[in-house]
């Protein structure tokens, strides 16, 4: 399952990488070709109403559309990896304070959150603050999945013999809990980007992601508002969806492929 | 001179319970506990007891893994919770430990190799990888095992006989003064344990190193150790040379225990002979506050038994026992009393 | 009492071979397996880590899982082969005739339910007719079987010691009167006192039910006073086996000889007997006789003509080992 999510994320990285060789990016920006038109040779997605050639649009806007979802996934796990990390090792008051703040949080619903931030910066939003917007979001759920780790390593033998061994707490923490944990934490990773990709896509199809560029969602909230659907101009739509679900599937089908190595008794015996 | 290291009326109280319904319980691990070990004259001691007895949570206090509810464990004459720098680093390395689980001391992420170098690095063991290379096969060689063999491989490519082996060899590394061992042979298959016993008892014998041995073997205890402490529910039934103890035993919970060991003699009723018994076992939790704790399963049990706990009854030079039984003929010693000076007070003639 | 090879036999195996796939290759885990077992008596299978006496007790009931896997041999109790029978059959046979008690099993009994519910759900999980009543009676006389009150069946296990949740389970495997109880090191975590009371009442348990017992471990002394016949495996394979006094008294087998002097006991301090050399490896076994390199008495066919099992003197005792092969001296002492 792993191979073939990063296969296929490979795929894609590969059409936004190499795309731009082919394709003229600034076909994505609106008044480059004759709009409303089906795919043709020329133009093999076709174009939107306002004249953007959406092959153009898809190798612009999917590197852009990755870009929010590993910035925000990887801060969110960052945080979450330091938080969880330390709560769950040091314990104590410490704990009770990260623990108590990180689950208040969870239970406000995440995307209310996420819409009431995104409509009150009122200025264009960028791309790098829309990631900051959806990490702020994506650090709880690995806070409190990583300290639940740590607990369980915690008691273990060879951490009592590092202490033996005259360890201090953070080279405990850095040496012997976190090399454990990293298969762990890439499928934690993995899960994190996955889920802020969906959160951005998302975002943007209510409107609420940065006006100016060709992202993913931001093509589908155009496609929404100018009611491309009724008007049975399928591809305006149909694309950004389809590279959505593949973008998502091989997220998800990586997160799950690590998850099964973290997971040793899902392995084949060694 | 201050002992190299000493439980002075140790007491671990466990809190539990309190879910599914049940009271919240309190469960006395460890009752006013004294033993030292000899700055100057290596000793080997066993603690012997079954799980439930306290003798584990006694290596974890020892080791300063864990607080005591009262009392303290010195280094050197000094609470070891309190130690810092230098002090703590002198006190890791004097004191040294081998676990049971040959598997689990080792982090998997790591070769082998790791556990020895972590603390040669650590402790500054050695001034160059050369240097430390020579101190790490000097070391597995020691213990019977060949480094071309061992090192450079993960924990789950070796045998349980080798990894403990290992953890033997870092032992030594350190040169420490007190190894205290639990139960470091109950996982190693049956074939491998008198060549692990046979290390441990050479590190005393020929490098002086002191051992308190944890166990619920007797029969592998016997082989090894000079003195034994029988423990029960966190307290100390009997205490004395080996030799005496398992010959003689006095406390009733010694003498069952002894007679209840499976010999490799086919055919001696042991199937047969009713165990005599007055109730069926209890937890130490559901033990009474006041009291033999071994009052509730004792076939000698008086009545005083249920509402006094008998003191150490000092029945010999050198032995000790918990028990009415033996107030006649013993003299009754002091409340914190330190086990250990009975083991090292010479024999005088009677 | 009859001696054991006099009663009828209960199980047999025929040359059952047992497999793991690993990434390195193939485990002969259990190892051209013959064993017969015979009706109401106790036998004991003791080996090492890696002897493959659990694999044994799992295959027997078909418990092999992925990857390993039962690949030749047959397994007949009362004359049929369990492994020609559908998963139906064999899931009936389950419990009803062949039951364990494995390793651990009083940790695996769920906390936040009843002795008494746990008990009830598991004959009804088997024999889906039987009314509440019946079953609550039989649990209570099951109880009585291995010598709890009856109150037991209101408690919650962490209300037991860990004696009395060993006699439930022991308690559960019974359930449905089996002819076979396979028990995986069942007092391991125990007392000695414990264990030798849990021992007494498996036996006067045994007799009762009119049942076999199969004890797997590795505590020669336990073997010794518990067991009438017993098997010693090394490396997936059966060296020796015979009754207690036989084995104890005079072992064949230079493995057997060797494992039975490692044992410490107190007539003996200070000397350490162990058997040399390294563990074996089922991935890559040595040819011919698995023992060999380790073995005292080695000659030069052991590398490479593995023995099979021969008839000693006594009846009931054998050994795989060449040196008791026709045309050996050994074999006429």
């Amino acid at each position: 399952m792993l191979g073939v999510g990063l296969l296929m994320l490979g795929a894609i990285l590969l059409f936004a990488l190499i795309g731009p060789v082919f394709v003229d990016t600034d076909m994505a920006q609106p008044l480059s070709a004759p709009p409303r038109l089906a795919p043709t040779s020329a133009h093999p997605f076709g174009t939107d109403d306002a004249g953007r050639d959406l092959l153009a649009v898809m190798v612009a806007g999917v590197p852009l559309t990755l870009r929010i979802g590993f910035l925000a996934g990887a801060v969110g796990l960052g945080i979450g990896v330091l938080l969880g990390f330390v709560s769950g090792y040091v314990g104590g008051k410490v704990d009770t304070v990260i623990r108590g703040t990180v689950d208040t949080l969870l239970t406000v619903p995440g995307l209310v959150v996420l819409i009431s931030i995104a409509s009150t910066i009122r200025e264009e939003i960028s791309v790098n603050l829309m990631a900051l917007v959806v990490a702020s979001l994506a650090w709880m759920w690995p806070t409190r999945t990583i300290r639940s780790q740590v607990l369980t390593l915690r008691e273990r033998a060879y951490v009592h013999m590092a202490k033996l061994n005259g360890l201090s707490t953070m080279e405990i923490i850095w040496k012997e809990l976190f090399p454990n944990l990293l298969p762990y934490l890439a499928a934690n990773l993995a899960g994190a980007v996955s889920w802020a990709v969906l959160a951005t896509i998302g975002l943007e199809a209510l409107g609420l992601g940065p006006q100016n560029e060709p992202t993913v969602g931001m093509t589908i909230y155009w496609s929404i508002t100018f009611s491309a659907l009724i008007r049975g101009m399928w591809w305006w739509w149909s694309i950004p969806i389809i590279f959505l679900a593949l973008l998502f599937v091989s997220l998800i089908m990586i997160a799950a492929g690590l998850d099964e190595l973290a997971n040793p008794k899902q392995r084949k015996a060694a | 001179m201050p002992a190299l290291l000493e439980a002075r009326r140790v007491r671990k109280v466990f809190h539990g319970g309190g879910a599914f319904g049940g009271a919240a319980t309190q469960t006395v691990a460890v009752d006013d506990f004294s033993m030292s070990v000899c700055a100057e004259t290596p000793s080997f001691v066993t603690v012997a007891g079954e799980s439930g007895s306290g003798k584990t949570t006694i290596a974890r206090l020892l080791l300063g893994l864990a607080p005591p509810t009262s009392g303290q464990v010195l280094y050197q004459g000094r609470d070891v919770h309190t130690l810092k720098g230098d002090g703590l680093r002198a006190y890791r390395k004097d004191v040294q430990a081998i676990f049971q689980d040959p598997f689990e001391v080792y982090n998997p992420f790591y070769k082998v190799d790791h556990i020895l170098t972590t603390p040669i690095r650590k402790f500054k063991l050695a001034d160059s990888k050369e240097h430390a290379r020579d101190l790490i096969v000097e070391a597995l060689e020691t213990v019977g095992l060949r480094p071309d063999e061992t090192l450079g491989r993960y924990p789950h490519q070796l045998s349980g006989g080798q990894r403990q082996r290992i953890t033997i060899a870092r032992a030594l590394l350190l040169k420490p003064r007190l190894i205290i061992a639990d139960e470091p042979v109950s996982m190693v298959d049956a074939s491998l344990r008198a060549t692990i016993l046979e290390s441990l008892h050479g590190l005393f014998s020929k490098f002086g190193i002191s051992f308190i041995y944890i166990t619920h073997d007797l029969t592998t205890a016997y082989q090894v150790t000079d003195s034994l402490v029988i423990l029960y529910h966190g307290f100390v039934a009997e205490a004395g040379p080996v030799e005496e103890l398992i010959k003689q035993p006095q406390h009733p919970y010694t003498r069952q225990l002894i007679s209840s060991i499976p010999v490799t003699e086919p055919g001696r009723g042991w199937l047969d002979e009713k165990v005599a018994q007055n109730e069926a076992e209890a937890s130490a939790a559901t033990d009474s506050e006041l009291g033999c704790r071994y009052a509730g399963r004792c076939v000698d049990v008086m009545p005083r038994c249920r509402s006094t706990m008998p003191a150490l009854y000092q029945t010999d030079s050198r032995r000790a026992c918990a028990c009415f039984l033996h107030e006649e003929s013993g003299v009754a010693l002091p409340q914190g009393e330190d086990l250990t000076r009975l083991f090292t007070t010479p024999t005088t003639p009677a | 009492m009859t001696a054991p090879s006099m009663r009828r036999a209960l199980l047999e195996t025929r040359g059952l071979e047992i497999q793991f796939d690993t990434r390195r290759g193939i485990a002969r885990a259990v190892n051209e397996l013959d064993l017969t077992l015979y009706e109401g008596e106790r036998f004991g299978l003791v080996g090492e880590s890696g002897s493959g006496k659990t694999t044994t007790l799992l295959g027997l009931l078909r418990l092999i899982e992925e990857p390993g896997r039962i690949a030749a041999g047959e397994i007949l109790l009362d004359g049929v082969d369990l492994l020609k029978l559908s998963d139906e059959a064999m899931r009936r046979v389950r419990l009803s005739r062949i039951a364990m008690v494995p390793q651990g099993a009083m940790n695996s009994l769920n906390p936040v339910i009843r002795i008494g519910d746990q008990m009830r759900l598991t004959i009804l999980e088997h024999e889906r007719d039987v009314k509440r009543d019946e079953a609550d009676d039989r649990i209570r006389e099951l109880l009585e079987m291995v010598g709890l009150l009856p109150t037991v069946a209101r408690l919650y296990p962490h209300e037991l010691s860990g004696g009395m949740k060993q006699r439930v389970c022991i308690a559960t495997a019974i359930c449905l009167g089996p002819q076979l109880i396979l028990a995986d090191e069942p007092t391991s975590a125990l007392d000695v006192v414990v264990q030798r009371q849990i021992m007494q009442t498996l036996r006067s348990l045994q007799e009762r039910i009119k049942a076999t017992v199969l004890l797997v471990g590795h505590d020669m002394g336990l073997m010794a006073q518990f067991v009438e016949r017993i098997g010693i495996m090394y490396g997936g394979k059966l060296v020796e086996v015979g009754t207690v006094e036989e084995i104890f008294r005079n072992p064949r087998h230079p493995y057997t000889q060797l494992l039975i002097s490692s044992i410490p006991s107190f007539e003996t301090r200070g000397t350490f007997k162990s058997i040399p050399g390294a563990g074996l490896s089922l991935l890559n076994p040595p040819g011919g006789c698995l023992f060999h390199p380790r073995c005292p008495d080695v000659m030069d066919e052991c590398a490479t003509r593995a023995p099979t099992l021969v008839q000693l003197q006594e009846d009931s005792h054998r050994a795989a080992c060449l040196l008791y092969e026709e045309g050996n001296h050994a074999g006429t002492t």
